[in-house]
């Protein structure tokens, strides 16, 4: 972690030795001795009412995500025998089933459940890799610089202008419509945000003093920019990164909408349970209200935890 | 002014080209080919041969895209293979219902989103602030698709107690019981034109739950912009120094306050209108609405390459004239960047 260096915080010019003085030396000397800037953020963190729901919010989401065998009765994707579903309606919260079932006869709370199991896998390996390819295509641009960062930024520019939705039908051709695919095409959209982020604030830490007296003392380049810029600029790319996995949850379910979602009826999905909803919404809102409203607060809750830490970590913000 | 206008145009032809060569060898790198989409699983051979001959897939990659730039320079966008009809006419008939479900949704946003940013920064902290501020972040949230069920479910389609409020028509453009002429496809500008005033007003009322449900994403990005650029503004000096010379507080919303804190606002304005210009496959699908976003969607289940291509160069044309008119307006907005 990255530290700011301790300001000169001498003997006290004025003198004097009583008591107060000591106490208000003391008090100074704690607030110029500064703190390190992720430790700073999470002391604002904890202070701020709106992070502190966005992380319960995605505590919840990951304990039912990662405990889904022992909340749910039922094994996802798997109809009940004689349910009793007709056309028009389907069976209401019984004491098997506490939510009812949805309309492909699968019992809706094990459904739901599984289904944050489905969004934080998805979300989670996506944004790996839209993090990860897009840090290193940044870090080569804001590293490196010159005829690299050129080179990198116009790659960077043309993989914005496809739209994700040409990409996302090409990544499902190339491979087969499956949950990789999904996965492959929601983190390679994102790898140009990533990219961008992270040149721009490395090109904001070479301008810093402390650049320039690493450059000075001899440090070479590789040592500077891995070991002394990289840290200091990580902030952005790291809140991009939660509000990266609010987006990936809501694009899983656009895609499915789209009818390019992962096809296994084994696996829950929230955004293929709102599709397949579609048609009995008249008669049965419920089973399109529920997933669509475990998306929402879940995409809320990362987006309200990122904005956050955003805040945080932004100086304009500090003390 | 007219010089900056023509090096931005001039500017765009390099980016097109390079965007058509990726694009061109993209789309044919990609397995599968249009003949097989177009004829069906079960096509011989030879009608495949006889489909790749007529659209010329046959040639060679090179010349295919020299004959496709030549037909461009000629205005000729193509014809798609999956029905058969000129590109160009198609978008014609296709984007009007973007452009106006578009301005609708953009209607939405800004008329909303700047008043309401700029109240809540006004009054940061206080109650409406914190509610603009978390409604902001639950609006980019909600899923487009979802939030247009939502939307048609309490007034279109009516629940319970609340049956009253669904008074709004479910999908489409216009009611279909109504003979109305179409001279533009602009169906309410259409309506105003020839003077049949229930044909307009009926195409404006389809367009009330698209227009909330595509902007409602803006509407969030707007507010957010535009509370964080007065907040900014409010604290500099030049504030203090018109309430200290005792300026009416309309004169320094207008002039200091709203007019300094503009630009970043119209920036986020035009990278928005960018995105619903470029049509919207959710809103479109769940409202039934004939875009282009729907359009490109059907385009590339079936590998329709002129018309994929056809879109790519419009929508690039599209951002670029629209990034341009937001750089132009910076200087109506700022004196200080004026544009050389």
């Amino acid at each position: 972690m990255t530290t700011i260096p301790p300001a000169q915080s001498g003997p006290s010019e004025l003198g004097g030795g009583g008591a107060l003085a000591a106490v208000l030396d003391r008090v100074e000397r704690d607030e110029e001795r500064g703190v390190s800037l992720w430790r700073g953020a999470f002391r604002r963190l904890r202070r701020n009412p709106s992070a502190i729901i966005g992380a319960a919010i995605m505590l919840a989401f990951v304990l039912v995500a990662v405990l889904a065998p022992l909340i749910a009765g039922y094994e996802p994707g798997r109809p009940i025998p004689s349910s009793g579903i007709t056309p028009s309606s389907v069976p209401g919260p019984s004491p098997e089933h506490p939510w009812g079932l949805d309309s492909t006869g699968a019992d809706l709370l094990t459904q739901i459940v599984f289904g944050a199991r489905q969004s934080l896998v998805i979300g989670v390996i996506s944004t790996a890799i839209g993090f990860v390819a897009g840090a290193a295509l940044g870090l080569l641009a804001g590293g490196i610089g010159g005829t690299v960062d050129m080179l990198v930024m116009r790659v960077v520019d043309i993989m914005l202008s496809i739209p994700s939705l040409l990409l996302a039908v090409s990544v499902a051709a190339v491979l087969g419509q499956s949950r990789t695919s999904v996965m492959i095409a929601i983190g390679v959209a994102q790898v140009p945000i990533f990219a961008r982020l992270l040149r721009g604030s490395l090109l904001q830490q070479r301008a810093a003093d402390y650049v320039l007296a690493s450059f000075s003392i001899g440090l070479r380049r590789r040592t500077v920019v891995m070991s002394h810029m990289l840290p200091n600029a990580l902030g952005p790319i790291i809140v991009q990164a939660t509000l990266t996995l609010a987006t990936a949850i809501i694009e899983v379910a656009a895609l499915s909408y789209l009818g390019l979602g992962d096809p296994n009826p084994s696996v829950a999905e929230w955004g293929r349970m709102l599709v397949k909803a579609q048609p009995r919404l008249d008669s049965d809102p419920h089973l399109a209200l529920l997933p669509g409203t475990a998306i929402a607060v879940t995409a809320f809750g990362f987006t309200l935890f990122g904005e956050a830490l955003r805040e945080a970590l932004d100086p304009k913000f500090r003390r | 002014m007219l010089r900056f206008v023509i090096r931005r145009l001039a500017l765009l032809v390099p980016v097109l080209l390079g965007l058509l060569v990726l694009l061109f060898g993209w789309l044919r790198a990609l397995p599968g080919d249009p003949a097989r989409a177009m004829l069906g699983q079960r096509a011989t051979p030879d009608a495949i041969a006889r489909v790749n001959a007529q659209y010329g897939f046959d040639k060679p990659l090179l010349e295919q895209f020299f004959t496709y730039i030549g037909q461009l320079l000629q205005g000729n966008f193509g014809a798609s293979t999956r029905t058969g009809e000129p590109v160009l006419d198609s978008f014609l008939l296709r984007f009007p219902a973007t452009v106006e479900l578009a301005l609708a949704a953009l209607l939405f946003a800004v008329a909303i989103g700047i008043p309401l940013g700029y109240y809540a920064a006004r009054h940061a902290g206080g109650i409406i602030d914190t509610m603009a501020v978390s409604g902001s972040l639950l609006g980019v949230s909600i899923p487009v698709f979802f939030l247009a069920y939502l939307l048609k479910l309490v007034f279109s389609v009516g629940i319970g107690p609340l049956e009253f409020l669904a008074v709004l028509p479910t999908s489409g453009r216009q009611d279909v019981t109504i003979d109305a002429t179409h001279l533009t496809n602009f169906y309410v500008l259409d309506g105003l034109l020839t003077r049949e005033w229930d044909a307009a007003w009926d195409a404006v009322v389809h367009l009330v739950l698209p227009g909330i449900a595509l902007g409602t994403i803006p509407l969030a990005i707007i507010t957010r912009i535009t509370r964080a650029s007065v907040l900014e503004v409010l604290h500099e000096d030049y504030v203090r120094t018109a309430e200290a010379k005792g300026l009416t507080r309309s004169l320094i919303r207008r002039r200091h306050v709203l007019r300094n804190a503009l630009l970043p606002v119209v920036t986020t304005i035009g990278l928005q209108a960018g995105l619903l210009f470029s049509g919207a496959v959710l809103t479109e699908s769940v409202f039934a609405i004939n875009g282009i976003g729907s359009y490109l969607f059907l385009a590339i289940g079936q590998l329709d390459y002129a018309v994929l291509q056809g879109y790519i160069l419009f929508i690039a044309v599209g951002y670029a004239l629209i990034n341009m008119l937001v750089d132009l307006s910076y200087g109506l907005i700022d004196p200080r960047v004026r544009v050389s």
